[in-house]
């Protein structure tokens, strides 16, 4: 049946076309239909914004013409090239850079240490050691912003009353420039390690035993085996883990807006929190669709070339 | 690789683990029970400042334990501050929220799993490229759209742009790929119509992983911050993340026993609903994130 059917495919969709096209109109009503509320929401607030975000990036857009969005000015890429001489959106991608690089391998390295102690190194209470490590992340950034800031208060906080029970007197964390971006940093790590955690237990737990077996038959070590067997077994769950942290990190705005406000001197203000204010405190939405614009950007490129240069060295 | 196998065939990869008692895995039950309380102790901090009454913030050296547990910031919350809306608000918003995902998603993640329609390849790609679209990106278009519908500062404004998501299509689409064809077809031939087959025979099916997908995203609007931020003005319309934050960052923000009582007001429920549901959480977590 199926050979003569290809060979004469002109002929045979001849035949069956009034058929297939009434009976394919209805199942594209069904598939449409199912699809509708999903398309519209997703449509309207989700893929048409994007587009409207560019469009804005190259306007005035500002507080007056919010009542009349039609009537703004547009300015051609004036918004793009007042970014790049602009020190302060410099020093935000700076900062935000600062907070991808150490951050996220740091993130990652002890995420993969207490993944592999928990599904290598012990038999018991393993689920609550992973329901401890767990629950920063279900909790509130902001919640966990505003413990933290209380946490590392110079004068009442828990940090420095340890460190002066052992004779140290502690520094003002969050009023210093240099050491205000490490503690969020701190902050950060202690509460993504758990994500990093949990999917690394998942990866660790499809790599076949066999290979752990043959490894130690080959005299390996703990380390030889972690670092010949472990290591390129994960290497997919690290890529993974890998993009979708530095993603998430790119994104930094609540540690800094209620730890900080991004000083002090700006050592703290990221790309979010400056599209932020110029957006919201000084209504220069159009400027600040720009700094959105040139984050997407970034985003997109980066998680590109994770993929591409990790895929390939593998 | 099976010849290799068939001896060892119920060993697991936990066999070289080392042996009880050993002085080396007692240095990693060490190890991580000092992880454990780095991180289970700021979440006591939190705990035991929202108990101390005012006075005890200012004596040096500061207590970790209360002297004198009161309740007093959590009244002074529910008093003075308007609490009740604050978590009326991020109750209601999380639970709208939760219900579209719930429904609109799984339906897209059926016609894309079991149907053929044209256009299907498109709303696949459009779900794709989405994907890893950063927040900020969004916001301010939304901001203008809903203030031309007069919808800044209600729950609409609040709920509409979050009704679905991109996260819940792979969910359950990837599911439901593995229901089998030929229960669907017998259904079709004893003249059940698509949607009576996906609400009769899908949905149930697919019920563990709407738990998994109702859970996290109720915690995503819980915790939710920089939309609401912007869409709600006025107090009235505060979340508990908007309202604790603006009082974090205002005249409040020396106001330490308070404040942490903010936060367990905002925390609590979270962990309530992790600690029934852990398992739901983490591995769905797990195979999704992998799979996704």
């Amino acid at each position: 049946m199926t050979a003569p059917a290809l060979s004469r495919r002109g002929v045979a969709d001849q035949a069956t076309r009034p058929v297939s096209t009434r009976r394919g109109w209805r199942q594209d009503l069904t598939g449409w239909a199912f699809a509708a509320p999903f398309v519209i929401l997703f449509g309207v607030f989700m893929a048409l914004p994007i587009l409207i975000s560019f469009l804005l990036s190259f306007t005035s857009f500002g507080l007056r013409d919010l009542q009349n969005p039609i009537g703004t000015t547009f300015v051609g890429a004036d918004n793009y090239t007042r970014l790049l001489s602009d020190g302060k959106f410099w020093k935000a991608l700076g900062n935000t850079f600062y907070f991808v690089a150490v951050g996220v391998p740091l993130t990652l390295a002890i995420g993969l240490l207490i993944a592999s102690a928990l599904s290598r190194g012990i038999s018991r209470f393993r689920t609550v050691f992973r329901v401890g490590y767990y629950l920063p992340v279900i909790t509130s950034i902001v919640a966990i912003a505003v413990v933290w800031r209380f946490l590392l208060n110079p004068d009442v906080g828990l940090i420095n009353s340890v460190l002066r029970g052992i004779g140290i007197s502690g520094p003002d964390w969050l009023a210093s420039p240099a050491l205000a971006m490490p503690s969020i940093i701190a902050m950060a790590v202690w509460r993504n390690l758990g994500f990093a955690m949990v999917v690394f237990i998942a990866g660790l737990q499809a790599i076949p035993a066999v290979l752990y077996e043959a490894a130690s038959i080959d005299g390996a070590g703990r380390w030889q085996s972690f670092r010949y067997v472990t290591l390129p077994m994960l290497r997919p769950t690290i890529l993974f883990m890998l993009v979708i942290t530095t993603i998430g990190y790119l994104q930094l705005f609540e540690e800094p807006f209620v730890m900080t406000d991004g000083g002090p001197l700006d050592a703290t203000l990221s790309v979010t929190m400056y599209m932020y204010q110029q957006g919201f405190e000084f209504f220069k939405q159009g400027y600040a669709s720009a700094v959105a614009y040139v984050l997407f950007v970034i985003v997109a490129v980066i998680a590109f070339l994770q993929f591409r240069f990790l895929r390939e060295d593998a | 690789m099976t010849a290799i196998q068939a001896p060892s065939g119920g060993r697991s990869a936990l066999d070289d683990m080392p042996a009880k008692g050993s002085p080396s895995r007692i240095w990693i039950y060490a190890g991580l029970t000092l992880g454990i309380l780095l991180m289970v102790g700021p979440f006591l901090w939190m705990l035991l400042g929202s108990l101390k009454p005012q006075a005890e913030f200012l004596v040096n050296p500061p207590t970790f334990l209360p002297k004198n547990p009161t309740i007093d910031n959590f009244t002074r919350l529910f008093d003075q501050l308007d609490f009740p809306r604050f978590f009326f608000n991020s109750s209601l918003v999380a639970v709208a929220v939760t219900l579209g995902n719930v429904l609109f998603c799984p339906m897209l993640g059926y016609a894309l799993a079991k149907l053929k329609w044209r256009g299907k390849g498109l709303v696949m790609g459009l779900v794709l490229a989405t994907l890893m679209v950063p927040a900020g990106i969004t916001l301010i278009p939304n901001f203008v759209l809903m203030a031309n519908l007069n919808l800044v500062n209600t729950y609409p404004g609040l709920i509409l742009p979050f009704l679905v998501g991109p996260f819940g299509v792979f969910l359950t689409r990837q599911f439901m790929y593995g229901i089998p064809d030929e229960l669907l077809e017998a259904a079709r031939i004893d003249g059940a119509n698509e949607w009576r087959i996906f609400w009769g025979i899908v949905l149930p099916i697919t019920a563990p992983v709407l738990a998994t997908l109702g859970i996290l995203t109720f915690l995503g609007s819980w915790n939710s911050f920089l939309y609401p931020l912007v869409m709600a003005q006025e107090p009235d319309m505060y979340t508990l993340p908007v309202a604790l934050a603006t009082f974090a960052t205002g005249q409040y923000q020396a106001d330490h026993g308070m404040l942490m009582a903010g936060s367990v007001v905002l925390v609590l429920p979270v962990l309530i609903i992790f600690i029934l549901f852990q398992r739901w959480i983490t591995e769905g977590i797990a195979t999704t994130g992998l799979k996704g």
